[in-house]
């Protein structure tokens, strides 16, 4: 099985990536843009679906500092 | 004769700074990433650098890594620990000190001398420092901004386990409360983001780092 | 004349019809494709330098201290205690205009590899780049994203990053300059080459997987004009610093227990060029299995294979008996290592796939017979390049000048460059970028004295002007550097960064810059131990200005005696030493107001390399606190640097006429005790001196016959900290 892990930061932290891009839209021409946070996608082929969850609480995420979310399964 | 003990994983890049600042003040030979004792080592340096290329975040991977066992156990039982940069960010990820290590503020690596303040001279690092005293030390890093969820900080704060806050206007990455290190409850594990391997020798700037070599070759505090 | 517009295939791999003619002479019959894309990488103008050749062979390459001269993957200079320093730079150019982060981390990456290929720990980097005008957000692109590579790959890798220099001038727009030095440790008698020996003997690959990274680069685009096509991107090679940090570790552990017996690293070109550079060398031939090549993507033909760019690989030669001991070493180190050829005696390059011969080359024709061309030089009659864009307008005071020119991107801080940069890692570096005229690294840790010194200098405004005398101010500005530091040159490496060889004024150039090179480096003691050549940077817009980069490298005998670019103190006297003869032709202030010059005032070699000496003595007796050269903005803007570093102003009175923002070599301004200054007058008289004031205060006053100036240190310092900062908010 196939699964795609979201990674981000959580709610409250400075994302000072996410910032940076929202900034850097309106110069591109992109207005009305607010709220960017910027994470990261793990992909993985797994043989039990229900491992990923544990997989992120112990290596993919940190948990004190970001949110996982297993989006998509195939 | 106190004898250090200091990490090499795969990336390290300061190990062998590490190992030269601790022959200043003890014996001090390399830990291989892949053994799984300590042998008779007094104090335990996780150093900075680059361990497994900081892939998936700083100090993820390493903190799996077999010698990292020994380490838990030697720190569980009161032994002496100290994570430098990258080894900071080890010890956070693997639980041994608490809070974490994000990206700068200003996003980018900066490399530059910065002074903290030593507020916290009971750990097993500072014991030779004063309170309130100056070190003069160079910072370098991209993920260095401090961060503790807000009960955690206070706790952390309130239990004195702030040990380095950088000096005021001189916190280079955006860590909360200017913090530069902090310890476990104990005392006897300190992680801090600035080098003090990079600071034994007044001829690079700044002899001050040597003080936390030299406290951990102080005799230990009886339990 | 694009290549790839035209129709025959020798053609769109960059060979000549002629070219093409000789190759079949060589092979007794027309070469198939894969020979076609070997042997047009291998007589590339990148790989074969066959417009350079000629010309290198000018440069003086011998001297006392030389250890390994030009012709293997670095060159090495004695150091004393039985150490060597290798070093080497080398340009990454036209990837760096495409992809800069990349191109400039695999610049760094490549560098660094050619240092350890030859069993040298590296142990500093320096960088020399050049881009447009920062008003154009193409240029800040550049920047930014080329100083985050050669930081992400250096400091990943620990390495530091100790020196370099930074430029923006209106000809690099669409060519930018991407050199990157590296310097690296080794025993003297421990070092390595790169000559394939031992028929029987086994090649084996190790470290990164093979894939399609930078297919066609060397030729496509080293040796060719960019145009507007951007579609070069994906033939860009990516790095990973953690994959050559185990590498690294890897094969100076194999090197330490005497296992491996030749070692070389894959460049451009990959495995075409290392097979066929170490059978050359080592006069023997080179079978190799592109079926035991470990692959990064499944499908890849044998002649992708053999040019591939993929980074991070060595090439090593190991007796059939120590295969296994080598195994265990790369294992340990997490490298990979796949054996996958033999060295025979038939003196061709033979490669198989499938257990058919896919091709089957001599390995003269390949890397000896690559043909060499003369040049054409012809000193052209009309200005080649535009006279630069006006950003005064002639009513300025001499103060608002100085201001100007500090706050002007070429003489204003780098600091924001080099804090992105580890410039610790090591431990050695005992004078970090902008505190002194040179890196400072010391060697007490490796259980030797002293320490070594090393400038990285060029200025392709000046050789536009005059190539011959710009390049001679090239090798000058480094001996003065490392003189101001009390260092004495070993030995030194160049980057030839010029045009269109083809073109005849490009030709003129390329030769008088060699000449002025030879010149300098045989007046200054400083033999060439190697170097690169990067041509063919011109596109649409016109060529670069010929831009010979220097990396000098010096040894002096005591760290604790090295003098600050900077005053130290209030109330020392300052002195102007050297035969300065200030010019405004090819200036900065010349820049500034919009003009060009077609010619530099001439200069008496001799004489100035006898003044180095003579500052080199000065600096070692341990009097002087601050030793600072003049260079770009003349003696004012000189001064005025040395009052911004410690916020110590001065007052100087140079009681005539003065050009105060005038250039050119030979000029270093001391600071010290006026006791310890007047007693540095008789042995700096014979070459230039004259005391001109005092340090101390809150300003930079600085008076020349009529013109005055009196700035606030405070706002020479906001103009010059905080120019770069301000483009990047």
């Amino acid at each position: 099985m196939r699964a795609r892990v979201l990674i981000r930061p959580k709610e409250g932290i400075l994302d000072p990536q996410g910032q940076t891009v929202e900034r850097a839209l309106p110069a591109l021409g992109f207005d009305g843009v607010s709220d960017v946070r910027i994470g990261r996608l793990v992909e993985l082929d797994v043989p039990d679906i229900a491992e990923v969850e544990a997989m992120c609480e112990k290596l993919l995420a940190n948990p004190l500092v970001e949110d996982y979310e297993v989006v998509s399964v195939e | 004769m106190t004898r250090f003990g200091v990490i090499r994983f795969p990336g390290s890049c300061d190990e062998v700074d590490a190992l030269q600042a601790c022959e200043r003040y003890g014996d001090a030979e390399l830990l291989w990433h892949r053994e799984r004792g300590l042998r008779d080592i007094d104090a335990v340096i996780v150093p900075g650098g680059f361990s497994y290329g900081d892939y998936l975040r700083p100090g993820a991977i390493a903190r799996f890594a077999p010698i990292m066992e020994a380490v838990a156990d030697f720190a569980r039982e009161g032994g002496r620990v100290l994570g430098i940069c990258n080894g900071f960010q080890v010890l956070c990820e693997a639980g041994l000190l608490p809070g974490a290590l994000l990206g700068n503020d200003h996003l980018r690596f900066r490399c530059r001398q910065v002074e903290v303040v030593v507020e916290n001279v009971d750990t097993a690092f500072t014991r030779a420092c004063a309170r309130e005293e100056r070190l003069s030390v160079p910072g370098k890093h991209t993920t260095g901004r401090y961060f503790a969820p807000p009960a955690m900080l206070e706790e952390l704060e309130a239990n004195g386990q702030v040990v380095f806050r950088y000096a005021p206007g001189q916190n280079p990455n955006g860590s909360l409360n200017d913090i530069a290190g902090v310890a476990n409850e104990a005392g006897n594990v300190v992680g801090l983001m600035p080098h003090p391997e990079h600071a034994v020798n007044p001829l690079c700037s700044s002899a001050d780092g040597g003080k936390l070599f030299a406290s951990a070759a102080l005799e230990p505090v009886p339990a | 004349m694009n290549p790839v517009a035209s129709q025959a295939p020798h053609r769109s791999l960059g060979l000549t019809d002629a070219e093409y003619e000789l190759i079949c002479e060589k092979l007794g019959r027309e070469p198939n494709p894969l020979e076609l894309a070997v042997f047009s990488l291998m007589w590339s103008e990148h790989c074969g330098y066959k417009h350079s050749r000629k010309l290198l062979k000018l440069l003086p390459t011998e001297g006392p201290h030389v250890v390994m001269g030009p012709g293997e993957n670095a060159g090495a200079v004695d150091v004393g205690d039985g150490l060597a320093i290798a070093f080497k730079v080398e340009s990454h150019n036209h990837p760096s205009a495409v992809e800069p982060f990349q191109g400039a981390a695999t610049g760094v990456g490549g560098i660094l590899r050619d240092v350890f290929a030859i069993g040298a720990r590296p142990i500093a980097i320096l960088d020399s780049l050049r881009f447009g005008e920062l008003d154009t957000a193409r240029s800040r692109y550049l920047l930014d994203h080329a100083v985050a590579g050669i930081g992400h790959y250096g400091n990943s890798i620990g390495v530091a990053t100790v020196g370099g220099e930074i430029y923006f001038e209106g000809p690099y727009e669409q060519n930018c300059l991407v050199n990157a030095m590296c310097l690296g440790l080794a025993p003297k008698d421990k070092m390595i080459r790169s000559a394939a020996a031992g028929v029987g003997n086994v090649i084996v690959l190790m470290g990164a997987l093979t894939g399609r990274d930078g297919i066609g680069g060397a030729s496509v685009l080293a040796s060719a004009e960019l145009d507007e096509d951007e579609d070069k991107r994906p033939t860009v090679q990516i790095g990973d610093p953690f994959e050559e940090k185990k590498l690294l570790e890897s094969s100076l552990e194999l090197l330490d227990r005497g296992l491996l017996t030749s070692l070389q690293d894959l460049g451009a070109a990959g495995l075409t060029s290392s097979s066929s550079e170490m059978a050359s060398k080592g006069e023997v031939g080179i079978e190799i299995d592109i079926d035991q090549v470990p692959l990064r993507e499944a499908d890849m033909e044998p002649f992708e294979v053999m040019i591939s760019e993929s980074q991070e690989r060595m090439l090593c030669v190991v007796e059939p008996e120590r295969l296994d001991e080598v195994f265990t070493v790369c294992s340990k180190w997490d490298v990979r290592a796949t054996a996958i050829g033999t060295v025979t005696d038939t003196r061709r390059l033979r490669v198989l796939a499938d257990g058919e011969v896919v091709g089957d080359m001599p390995v003269e024709a390949l890397v000896d017979d690559c043909p060499v061309y003369d040049l054409d030089p012809v000193e052209p009659s009309e200005p080649v390049y535009p006279a630069p864009a006006a950003k005064l307008d002639g009513r300025e005071s001499p103060g608002d000048l100085l201001l100007a020119l500090l706050a002007s991107p070429n003489i204003a801080s780098k600091r924001w460059a080099f804090e992105q940069y580890d410039w610790i890692v090591g431990s050695r570096t005992t004078r970090r970028p902008e505190e002194a005229e040179a890196a400072i690294l010391m060697l007490e840790l490796d259980g030797a004295s002293g320490a070594i010194a090393v400038s990285i200098d060029g200025n392709g405004r000046r050789v536009a002007c005059d190539p011959y005398t710009g390049a001679v101010e090239a090798v000058l500005e480094c001996a003065r550097n490392l003189a101001c530091v009390g260092a004495e040159p070993l030995g030194l490496t160049n980057c030839l960064n010029f045009g269109n060889p083809e073109k005849p004024h490009i030709a003129w150039q390329l030769t008088r810059a060699v000449e002025g090179l030879r010149d300098a480096c045989l007046a200054v003691e400083a033999p060439v131990v190697g170097g690169n050549v990067s041509l063919y940077n011109e596109g649409g817009g016109g060529p670069i200005y010929p831009t010979p980069v220097v990396g000098m490298v010096g040894k002096l005998p005591d760290p604790t005696m090295v003098p600050w670019s900077g005053f130290r103190e209030p109330g020392h006297a300052i002195a102007l030493v050297g035969p300065f003869e200030p010019s405004l032709a090819g200036s900065e202030l010349e820049k500034l107001a919009g003009t060009l010059s077609t010619e530099l005032p001439a200069i008496d070699v001799d004489r100035h390399a006898a003044a180095l000496v003579a500052i080199r003595d000065a600096v070692r007796s341990g009097v002087v606190a601050t030793a600072h050269d003049v260079s770009e903005g003349g003696l004012a803007c000189a001064v005025a640097e040395c009052a911004i570093a410690a916020g110590i102003g001065a007052r100087v009175d140079l009681g005539e006429d003065f050009a105060l923002f005038g250039e050119g070599p030979g000029g270093v301004l001391l600071a010290a005790s006026p006791e310890a200054i007047e007693k540095l007058a008789e042995p700096l008289q014979p070459h230039g001196f004259r005391v001109i004031g005092r340090t101390g205060g809150d300003r930079v006053d600085i008076k020349a016959g009529v013109a005055t100036l009196s700035v606030p240190v405070a706002a020479a310092q906001e103009a010059h900290g905080g120019s770069l900062p301000s483009r990047f908010e």
